[in-house]
């Protein structure tokens, strides 16, 4: 609940510099087709690094999304070739996700085990049970109504665009304004005070991962839709690409701060340096190394807004005052 | 004549705009107490982080020991032979008493071979020096408040420091353990040590000190000795002008009876078999020494650990608190004692702060209405006069009582039916010290009933119509308006069984 908007400014201020380069050197990169893949890439990204954001500021993680997000794809295309139409499809996806989720959260909040160890065990136990169920095969011959969820390839963006920005706002705003919202914040930062006030601390953390799992579930299901095969491997990966994205919009791993115009800000400067990187003639190998660089300047601005750093720095300016 | 151990000259510090310092000069002689009043974000706690190094001043000079300090550190300060006990208890919450006192205390390198029994056995010494019974073996987090406070006292015995900083050490003891303190303190002082002193308490400042400065708005408006200054003298210039009466205590028709025990016992907690009631419009004072279950009564009545034998009653009716959400839901309040911990949350705004327990009073359907809990906020600001510069300041940058005032201010206006204040003047100046008193007999007049726990007992037996004394987890004995004594008080919150 910082009032400043200080890492806000400085990642859209790394967005516009990679943008002002880009424009100079590889005018290609703003070409409708580009910019179009890039956004339809990273939309499933935003909508779990949203719900994400939920989970980090209570103070927890969830390693096990690209999973969760590999079945709901799967389901959602099983489902939908077994003749179920494709909208009740989506949400059995979605449904199918919140109980990933809220399985999650009840052994968080209920049973307190650390989310890390909860989410690494069932990171893999839905990894390999849906290898298992599948044995490695992908889902093949789709319905053709499945494929942009019934739509024209033209219509699909815009609703899933739509989609997508109704519900980040909804989230940014809700978080600021809705009592919900204040229940996560107090719960990230102080659980006890929190449960002294009167939350119910155990149902926030339960919640935040119920709505990471729905929102995973929802992201799969907008993926899967844009292909004519559903991998069964999908999603290998997206935890460290969406909590890279949090963390370098403002997260506190700590938990009791964060934004989701932040993780929105985040998600995009993480999207866009990859595929800059091949217009820019630089080799692919570069752009683990370069996100891997941001998100270490991310945490290394974390570090500057701490006290000690700022003890230090104001012992400087004095210094330089006198002088 | 003493010599002078340290001083500062013209010491100024601002914090991001907000000046808390400006022009300090202090000094401490060998074999003083010299103690540091003034009110809430006076800059007190500043002042001696700045001693101590903790902060570093933006101007102005420090002197220790005759030689010029440009830059203090902690680790120079510890070496200069200067400790400090500050505001808020810094222990490390997963390691045992002795291993704090261990890790403040051992010197050596990082290889050297770590003794456990002597380590153990300086532990129970400093312990008993300190007046402590507290096991080395526990964790720091399993201490209370008024505990932790004795081990960081028995960490100062240990450092055998020329200089011994203490920022509000007593402000959670009772009058026998804060007695040992000052046995603690006469023994530094008589072998040469100098002792700034920090307290709200004024009775405790005028028993212990040599010399008294006043600090007020981050100024020093005076050092003067304290044989020369009387009470309402020092309370006019700490605050800027007259106090009226310090417990406006007004009898109050007590009402229906609003909460009742019956042998409520809580064996996770080790409090049994306390019987009480209270009225609605009633004080009732809560006395008893360091770890006799007062706080403990409190977390079982507010549900943070239900009861787990016995009855209690709600205005009448048997209830069983499951959780805080419950107690609220039945219009309990509970004000807690470590504040810093578990009352305020310190990522947070005022404003936020001040309505997270009363949320739906200022949001419909779930949306909260910004504007209304800011207009909360701010009038809790202005009758609790919190030294803020705005309501969506963050909590963590108020001076230590002015967040105590904050945790209040959530309280109150959830509008209870029964409040649960522990300590709640604890680390509060004179002035909101008044305010409150008289607060909650205002409360008390609209017929809240107020079971209020405190370790001062002029607070016990000026603001309660009746005291329960608590000892070794249970109510040794209740005593009414005119019964109660400090010395009956005492009597029964010692007594062997
Ligand atoms: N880290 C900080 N950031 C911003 N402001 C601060 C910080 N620390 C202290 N202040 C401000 O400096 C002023 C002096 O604070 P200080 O803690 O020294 O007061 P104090 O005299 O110790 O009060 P109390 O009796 O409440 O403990 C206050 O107005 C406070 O809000
Ligand atoms: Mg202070």
């Amino acid at each position: 609940m910082v009032k400043t908007h200080r890492r806000e400014m400085s990642v859209a201020s790394a967005i516009t510099a990679l943008a002002l380069v880009l424009a100079v050197a590889a005018p290609g990169y703003f070409s409708g087709e580009n910019l179009g893949d890039l956004f339809m890439a990273s939309l499933p990204v935003l909508l779990v690094a949203i719900g994400m954001t939920l989970v980090v500021v209570t103070g927890e993680i969830d390693i096990s999304v690209g999973s969760t997000f590999a079945i709901c794809g799967v389901a959602a295309g099983i489902l939908s070739k077994s003749g179920v139409p494709v909208w009740l499809a989506s949400a059995a996806a979605c449904l199918l996700g919140a109980v990933f989720g809220s399985l999650n959260g009840a052994l968080v909040a209920y049973l307190g085990i650390p989310s890390i160890v909860v989410t690494l065990a069932t990171m893999t136990a839905l990894r390999d049970g849906l290898r298992w169920a599948t044995e490695g095969a992908w889902v093949q011959d789709l319905p053709p109504a499945f494929q942009w969820l019934g739509l024209t390839q033209t219509e699909f963006p815009f609703v899933a665009a739509i989609v997508t920005v109704m519900l980040t706002s909804a989230f940014a705003w809700g978080l600021g304004h809705v009592a919900a919202g204040r229940a996560i914040y107090a719960t990230g930062s102080n659980p006890r005070a929190a449960r002294l006030a009167g939350l119910n601390t155990s149902a926030v953390k339960w919640m935040v991962f119920t709505v990471l799992g729905a929102l995973t579930g929802l992201a799969a299901v907008l993926n899967a839709v844009r292909f004519n095969q559903i991998p069964s491997n999908a999603g290998i990966g997206l935890e460290m690409k969406v909590i890279a994205s949090v963390v370098v919009g403002g997260a506190s791993v700590a938990g009791g701060t964060g934004r989701v115009m932040g993780t929105v800000l985040g998600v995009v400067l993480l999207a866009a340096v990859g595929p800059a990187l091949t217009f820019l003639g630089v080799s692919a190998y570069w752009e683990r190394a370069i996100q891997g660089g941001i998100i270490l300047v991310a945490i290394a601005a974390e570090g500057i807004r701490h006290p000690a750093y700022r003890r230090l720095a104001s012992a400087a300016a004095s210094a330089r005052a006198q002088a | 004549m003493s010599h002078t151990l340290l001083s500062t000259s013209s010491v100024s510090k601002s914090f991001e705009g907000v000046c808390a310092l400006r022009g300090v000069s202090f000094d401490l002689k060998a074999g003083e107490v010299h103690a540091l009043v003034g009110e809430n974000g006076a800059g007190k706690s500043t002042l001696i982080k700045i001693m101590t190094g903790a902060e570093q001043p933006d101007a102005g000079t420090l002197t220790v020991a005759g030689r010029d300090v440009p830059h203090m550190t902690p680790a120079l300060a510890r070496s200069l032979g200067i400790a400090a006990i500050y505001q808020q208890p810094s222990l490390f919450p997963h390691l045992t008493v002795a291993e704090n006192l261990a890790l403040a205390l051992e010197t050596g390198t990082v290889w050297r071979r770590v003794h456990w029994t002597a380590r153990r056995n300086r532990a129970l010494a400093l312990l008993e020096e300190a007046g402590a019974a507290i096991g080395p073996e526990r964790l720091a987090s399993t201490l209370s408040m008024p505990e932790q406070q004795m081990v960081e006292i028995a960490k100062t015995v240990g450092a055998a420091a020329k200089i011994v900083i203490m920022d509000e050490p007593t402000s959670s003891l009772m009058d026998d353990e804060v007695d040992r303190l000052f046995n603690v303190i006469g023994m530094l002082r008589t072998q040469g040590a100098g002792i700034v002193y920090i307290s709200h308490r004024l009775e405790e400042v005028f028993a212990v000190s040599d010399r008294i400065t006043v600090l007020r708005d981050g100024e020093t408006v005076a050092t003067r000795d304290t044989r020369a200054i009387d009470r309402s003298e020092l309370i006019q210039t700490m605050v800027g002008r007259a106090l009226t009466a310090v417990f406006p205590k007004r009898p109050v028709a007590p009402g229906a009876v609003a909460i009742e025990l019956r042998r409520l016992s809580n064996r996770a907690l080790g409090i049994h078999d306390v019987s009480l009631s209270v009225r609605r419009g009633e004080v009732l004072g809560i006395a008893g020494l360091v770890g006799s279950g007062r706080t403990e009564l409190a977390e079982t009545l507010f549900g943070l650990v239900p009861a787990d034998g016995g009855e209690m009653l709600l205005h009448g009716e048997p209830v069983r608190i499951e959780s805080p959400s419950h107690a609220i839901r039945l219009g309990i309040g509970y004000v807690p004692e470590d504040r810093r911990q578990h009352g305020v949350v310190l990522d947070m705004a005022v404003a936020s702060n001040a309505s997270l327990a009363s949320l739906d009073a200022v949001s419909s359907r779930g949306l909260i209405d910004r504007a209304a809990e800011r207009l909360l906020a701010e009038s809790y600001v202005e009758r609790l006069r919190i030294k803020t510069p705005s309501v969506s300041t963050q909590v963590g940058a108020l001076s230590g009582g002015n967040q105590q005032k904050v945790a209040l201010a959530r309280w109150l206006s959830i509008g209870p039916e029964i409040l649960i204040l522990d300590e709640p003047t604890q680390g509060v100046d004179v002035g909101a010290k008044a305010e409150i008193h008289a607060l909650i007999q205002d409360l008390a007049e609209r017929g809240i009933a107020i079971i209020m726990i405190s370790s001062e007992l002029p607070e016990v037996l000026g603001m309660s119509d009746r005291v329960a004394v608590m000892r070794a987890g249970t109510v040794s004995g209740v005593l009414s308006r005119t019964e109660a004594t400090q010395d009956r008080i005492i009597a029964l919150a010692l007594e062997r069984p």
